[in-house]
């Protein structure tokens, strides 16, 4: 049987992709009289909009119809409900990139030729460009919350030792190579159709109807596929989408908004920076007693998901470890930029980062070996409740240590390392190790639901379709495997379908790396109804009991003493319809056990915990602060795998891209707040020659979930991108032989070569 | 294509922009000749396997491969290429790879059972560098993949399965040379697009139009229709002129032509300069190297442009010619301020030429950017040095990035001849004053021009060492 549940099988386009013959949004043919739009953007951080005259605009060859805020005839609100974020802005303009108006045109070089000759008068006002401003201003996009165990104070007085650092990381853009893009098509009565590029194809059809004052049922969301998300088209697809919808529902003329590359990372939201500061208390052995954290969180203007990757930065900064007394506090700054949204790990890596640089702190103060003391202060014998009241069921910590540091030749290489240091006076090489323990769910529990529909057609093919979105990470196939293992047919009689919230209503988006987890039992749940009903019917028909009806190999069984009928699934499937056995079901599920009490920060918000561990070799040249992964060993947690292939892709995939958050991706703000590193020529991703030179990925063997996941699989989306960790606490360590570990070091992300450099000179000032 | 009297007088062989696409024969009229060949593959031919990811010739999603008289591939982004330079060449996009029946290419089979893929939309521009790489028959060592890579992004795979079915193309298709319309004079299409065949053409059409951009490879110019969607009104392109594109040595010194594309002088280059093979390697990405030229990169005058700063340390001469005779020059005195040169308008850059290395004379040179591979300079650095029983005898050092113009360090020089590597070190500080940007701040830049100083001191001192992350 081909692609069953636990084989490696390759992504359901992988053909198409490499034919081309993919299609994303903007391949789609567009009817005749198409219509292309653009935006007009705010060249300014922060102002009051005094005059927007579009005339210039709307006069320009080919253009037809202007937009701006007061030309929407629902809200002009693009959050949900009981927020606000406008699509246009009205008076106040908030960061430099901001949407302040639209363009059609006949053409796309039309539309946005007209908005260029857009001038908008804006008043300046001061603006608020870094955390440090907000933090002392105090202005925030919500309240500070706080996740609070023991009492910290207390236990900080009576520890025999205490330190305080301060740090910070900056954000990330998502990248994603499909720029944001939707394609909104009105049919008859004010229906919408969008093709959107969404990881969230129900909150594009509500902001959309909300922007258009119109019933959820006019518009339908389509997602066949996206050219990658990353979390970056969650909220941000969806203002997109409702632009475009206004602009066709306005004109009656098919819309496609596509953002040009410097558009789209100028208007849309990243992955939010920190600013750290604690003060950990420890025992002689390094065992912390007691950790007092504040993180500010770059919020940007609005509140977009900023509550909750506050709170999963929060949840998150124990990683690894058992704190008996903390307590951390997280601020959302809200400062004069894009509005920071959800990115791949969603506030859990830089949540993690804090534990990680206390222990190197920790260990340097004490002389001890870093990695012991992360050892030592493992969750386990100790303690096994997170801060936040979880207790943690299932550890893979000690294993996963163990795994990783005997695929990496840890002891080995720990003394190669500094016996090439002692004799290297220029070039440095560091070794890091890096535990996870990240936890999976939505924090909002509400959204850890998930809805299917199954249809089997009387020649046995199966079309599926689910709430998930298809953006890469191979979700379709996954989820296509678990419908073939309950019918037990090949994989080729699974079609996929392009998500639409018309099959699958009120759907979660696909994030949290839940995609599998929800719309795996989902289908599983839609799957097995008909199973159930095949089943029933053909021990009725054959007058067996129903447990005597087998379905293997791509055929059903009928194990009747004395007779062993074998049909195809088709010939079954026929049989139910002459039957009258309905073929079709919708199939739901929703996560157990998970609660959350938001303000009190305290529950049981994560399902389970995927667990993993990192070891990275770096190199860095002490002169020009450049630096090199030359070695990365990674072992993932990733239960009973769907499939091997699929996940191995995600475990490199994010890893990669988790270190070109923490070395090479800079995002670039000048003073007066607008960002200038907007295209792959000034914003660097990683590109193949920065991959680790020795790659070395090991999915924990033997590790089924313990809790009821689908096939007892875990989660594998977002985890491995904190592995990255390894490198970024690899560089200390290079960093720190420079100055013969005589400091402790302090190492601000990205680290690119001049943070890097910095960091150098700073360690070997202070040694000196 | 619109036909009009004009005053111009251009041998007119053609009226319409001819080239192969996918081994089919393609006439156009009717079209700008501005417009970018990815607008055209998408929007006019409707091929939307070829993307749009950044337009800036940076992402490679948009790249197709050029297939070259002499059955060369080489890959290039669409996006910033113009219909008008297509004119006589051949094309082959994703959806010109499939065999009979559909049946993928071998390469597209390789990346597609490698995992390669996920939410493939780099992908056709990944097989497209791969086929180019595939069909050149190099080796499946790493370091030419990663080059044959260079200007690909991939945001979701993490590069290694990509890597992997690499090794599995490499020396795979010898596919045969394809057939290239001819054109045997200039062309000017539109009235705007000027394709002189001789010099003598290009310069009485430079001394007509002064109104019109030099275009040689459109990697700089290429934006303006891409990315800004502003074409210029009128261009004059270089490429076609034998003088511009002539790459010549005598035994004392190499003359590369102003057109000439990087992979033509790659050669000359890195045979006479051992040192300029990494950089150039670094200096964009294959698709950058198939169309940018010397020409391009020093007309620009961009203060971070790649090549200024070694060729000034080389002492390369320029030849600017025009219909009043040509004149040489030094390099380092065509850079007069930001973006200003002693071009003359109705001058064209015909070559560089770049004297060999002496007895004794060694070359360096050090590029320091956020990324290793296609990223554009914060610093840049050559040095030519002639050291005598171990001391430095005479030095020419330039540097990029660090002042408003690619820029010869004189007192830097002096100073290392007068009093050695730590008055020269001190001597940064006084000659240059960079500026703040995304790519490094000014302390960053002075920091690192000193400590690449000190990078050079160990080179010469002690030569065996590993001096760079790249080495281990």
């Amino acid at each position: 049987m081909k692609g069953q549940i636990h084989t490696a099988h390759r992504h359901d386009s992988a053909l198409k992709h490499v034919t081309g013959q993919a299609l994303y949004i903007d391949d789609i043919a567009e009817p005749p009289g198409t219509l292309h739009a653009a935006l007009v953007l705010s060249p300014i951080a922060s102002g009051r909009l005094k005059k927007l005259d579009l005339s210039a605009a709307a006069s320009s060859p080919d253009v037809v119809a202007v937009f701006a805020a007061s030309d929407i005839p629902g809200l002009n609100n693009i959050a949900s409900p009981g927020k606000q974020e406008p699509l246009f802005a009205e008076d106040k303009v908030e960061h430099a990139g901001q949407p302040l108006a639209m363009v059609v045109a006949h053409s796309l070089d039309a539309a946005r030729a007209a908005a260029e000759r857009v001038k908008p008068d804006i008043e300046p006002t001061e603006a608020i460009l870094d955390v440090q401003t907000a933090l002392a201003k105090q202005a925030y996009v919500q309240a500070p919350s706080t996740i609070l165990r023991g009492d910290p104070d207390a236990a900080l007085k009576t520890a025999p030792h205490t330190l305080t650092a301060e740090f910070s990381v900056g954000g990330q853009e998502h990248f994603y190579l499909e720029g944001q893009i939707a394609f909104a098509l009105p049919g008859e009565d004010g229906d919408l159709l969008v093709h959107s590029s969404t990881q969230h194809p129900t909150e594009v059809q509500h902001i959309c109807a909300q922007v258009l004052g119109c019933e959820y049922n006019r518009v339908t969301t389509m997602v066949r596929r996206l050219g990658g998300g990353f979390g970056g088209k969650e909220s941000n697809a969806s203002w997109v989408a409702a632009a475009a919808a206004l602009a066709a529902a306005k004109t009656g003329k098919p819309v496609k908004l596509r953002l040009p590359r410097e558009i789209d990372i100028i208007a849309t939201g990243k992955r939010h920076g920190f600013d750290y500061r604690y003060t950990v208390g420890f025992d002689d052995q390094g065992r912390v007693l007691a950790l007092d954290a504040v993180l500010a969180a770059d919020a940007g203007f609005s509140l977009d998901m900023t509550p909750g990757v506050v709170a999963r930065a929060l949840t998150h900064i124990d990683n690894a470890y058992w704190i008996p007394h903390v307590r951390a506090v997280g601020y959302s700054c809200r400062t004069n930029k894009q509005s920071n949204t959800a990115f791949r790990g969603f506030g859990g890596p830089q949540g993690v980062l804090v534990m990680e640089d206390a222990i190197d702190r920790i260990a340097h103060r004490l002389g001890r070996d870093a990695n012991e003391v992360r050892a030592l202060n493992f969750y386990g014998p100790a303690g096994d409740e997170t801060p936040y009241g979880q207790k943690i069921e299932e550890n893979h910590l000690p294993r996963c240590w163990a795994e990783v540091k005997q695929l990496g030749d840890w002891q080995r290489r720990r003394s190669e390392v500094d016996a090439f240091n002692k004799a290297n006076p220029v070039l440095k090489r560091g070794l890091g190790l890096f535990p996870l323990k990240f936890g999976i769910s939505f924090n909002l529990p509400h959204l850890n639901q998930a809805g299917a529909l199954v249809h089997v057609y009387t020649d046995g093919s199966i079309r599926l379709n689910h709430g998930g979105t298809e953006m890469g990470q191979g979700l379709f196939i996954k989820v296509a495997q678990v419908v073939a293992e309950v019918f037990k047919v090949d994989i080729d009689r699974i079609r996929p379908s392009a998500t639409s919230t018309a099959e699958v209503p009120n759907t979660s988006p696909t994030a949290a790396s839940t995609g599998s987890d929800l719309n795996g039992w989902a289908a599983w749940d839609a799957a097995n109804a008909i199973r159930q009903r095949m089943v029933a019917f053909a021990a009725e028909h054959f007058g067996v009991a129903t447990d005597d009806i087998e379905f293997a190999d791509g055929n059903v069984r009928i194990a009747k003493p004395g007779s062993n009928q074998v049909m195809s699934f088709g010939e079954m499937a026929k049989l139910c319809y002459m039957g009258r056995v309905p073929l079709s079901s919708t199939g739901y599920y929703k996560t157990p056990k998970i609660h959350w009490d938001g303000v009190a920060m305290r529950g049981h918000p994560f399902f389970y915990f995927s667990f993993g561990a990192a070891m990275a070799e770096v190199a860095v040249d002490t002169l020009t602060g450049e630096s090199r992964v030359l070695r990365a060993d990674l072992v993932q947690d990733c239960g009973a795998s769907l499939n091997p292939a699929i996940d191995l892709g995600q475990i490199e995939g994010a890893f990669v891209q988790g270190q070109g958050w923490l070395t090479c991706e800079e995002l670039w703000w000048d003073k007066q707040g607008r960002l200038r590193t907007i295209g792959p020529s000034t914003y660097k991703i990683p590109g193949s020659r920065d991959v680790p030179v020795v790659f070395n990925v090991k999915m924990l063997e033997n590790a089924p979930s313990r809790e009821a996941t689908i096939f007892r699989s875990k989660a594998v989306g977002e985890p491995p991108l904190l592995l990255a960790t390894a490198v970024w606490t690899a560089l200390k360590d290079a960093i720190a032989a420079a100055g013969d570990h005589k400091q402790a070091v302090r190492l601000d992300a990205p680290a690119t070569p001049e943070r890097v450099l910095a960091a150098i000179e700073t360690v070997r000032t202070a040694a000196q | 294509m619109r036909m009009k009297n004009t005053p111009i007088r251009v041998i007119r062989m053609a009226d319409h922009i001819r080239f192969v696409l996918n081994d089919q024969p393609v006439e156009l009229d009717g079209l700008s000749p501005m417009t970018t060949l990815l607008d055209w593959l998408r929007e006019h031919r409707g091929l939307r396997g070829t993307k749009e990811g950044c337009a800036e010739g940076d992402c490679g999603a948009c790249t197709v491969v050029l297939e070259r008289a002499d059955g060369h591939r080489e890959a290039m982004n669409s996006c910033i290429a113009l219909l008008g330079q297509i004119d006589g060449q051949a094309v082959r996009t994703v959806e010109g790879l499939q065999g009979p029946g559909g049946a993928p290419h071998a390469v597209q089979a390789a990346m597609a059972e490698s995992d390669a893929t996920q939410c493939g939309f780099c992908t056709p521009g990944f097989v497209m560098s791969a086929y180019a790489f595939a069909a050149g028959g190099e080796r499946a060592d790493l370091d030419t993949i990663h080059d044959a890579l260079a200007g690909n992004l991939c945001r979701c795979t993490g590069y290694r399965p990509i890597v992997a079915a690499m090794t599995r193309v490499a020396g795979l298709a010898v596919e045969p040379a394809p057939q290239l319309p001819t054109r045997t004079g200039s062309a000017s299409f539109d009235d705007c697009f000027h394709a002189p065949r001789s010099l003598a053409e290009l310069v009485a059409l430079r001394a007509r139009h002064s109104e019109a951009l030099l275009l040689a490879g459109a990697t700089d110019l290429g934006l303006l229709a891409s990315r800004s969607r502003k074409p210029p009104a009128a261009v004059i392109h270089v490429a076609h002129v034998p003088e511009l594109t002539a790459v010549s040595e005598t035994d004392k010194q190499v003359t590369i032509g102003a057109a000439a594309t990087y992979a033509q002088a790659m050669p000359a280059l890195t045979s006479n300069y051992p040192g300029l093979k990494t950089y150039l390697a670094r200096l964009g990405s294959r698709q950058i190297r198939t169309m940018g030229t010397l020409g391009g990169n020093i007309g620009t005058a961009s203060p971070i442009g790649d090549m200024p700063p070694v060729l000034i340390a080389l002492e390369s001469r320029l030849k600017l010619t025009s219909t009043r005779g040509a004149r040489e020059i030094l390099l380092e005195d065509f850079f007069l301020d930001y973006r200003k040169t002693a071009l003359v308008a109705d001058e064209v850059i015909e070559s560089i030429t770049i004297p060999k290395l002496w007895q004794g004379e060694a070359f360096f040179c050090d590029k320091l950017s956020k990324r290793r591979d296609q990223d554009i300079s914060t610093v840049a650095a050559g040095y030519r040095l002639r050291i005598k029983s171990g001391r430095i005898d005479d030095a020419r050092i330039a540097f990029g990035g660090m002042a408003a113009t690619p820029k010869r360090a004189i007192a830097v020089e002096t100073a290392l001849k007068k009093d050695g590597f730590a008055a020269a070190i001190a001597a940064v500080e006084t000659e240059f004053k960079p500026i703040d940007d995304w790519r490094g701040s000014a302390a960053y830049r002075l920091q690192a021009a000193k400590n690449l100083l000190r990078r050079l001191e160990l080179r010469v001192t002690s030569p065996g060492q590993a001096v760079e992350v790249e080495a281990l």
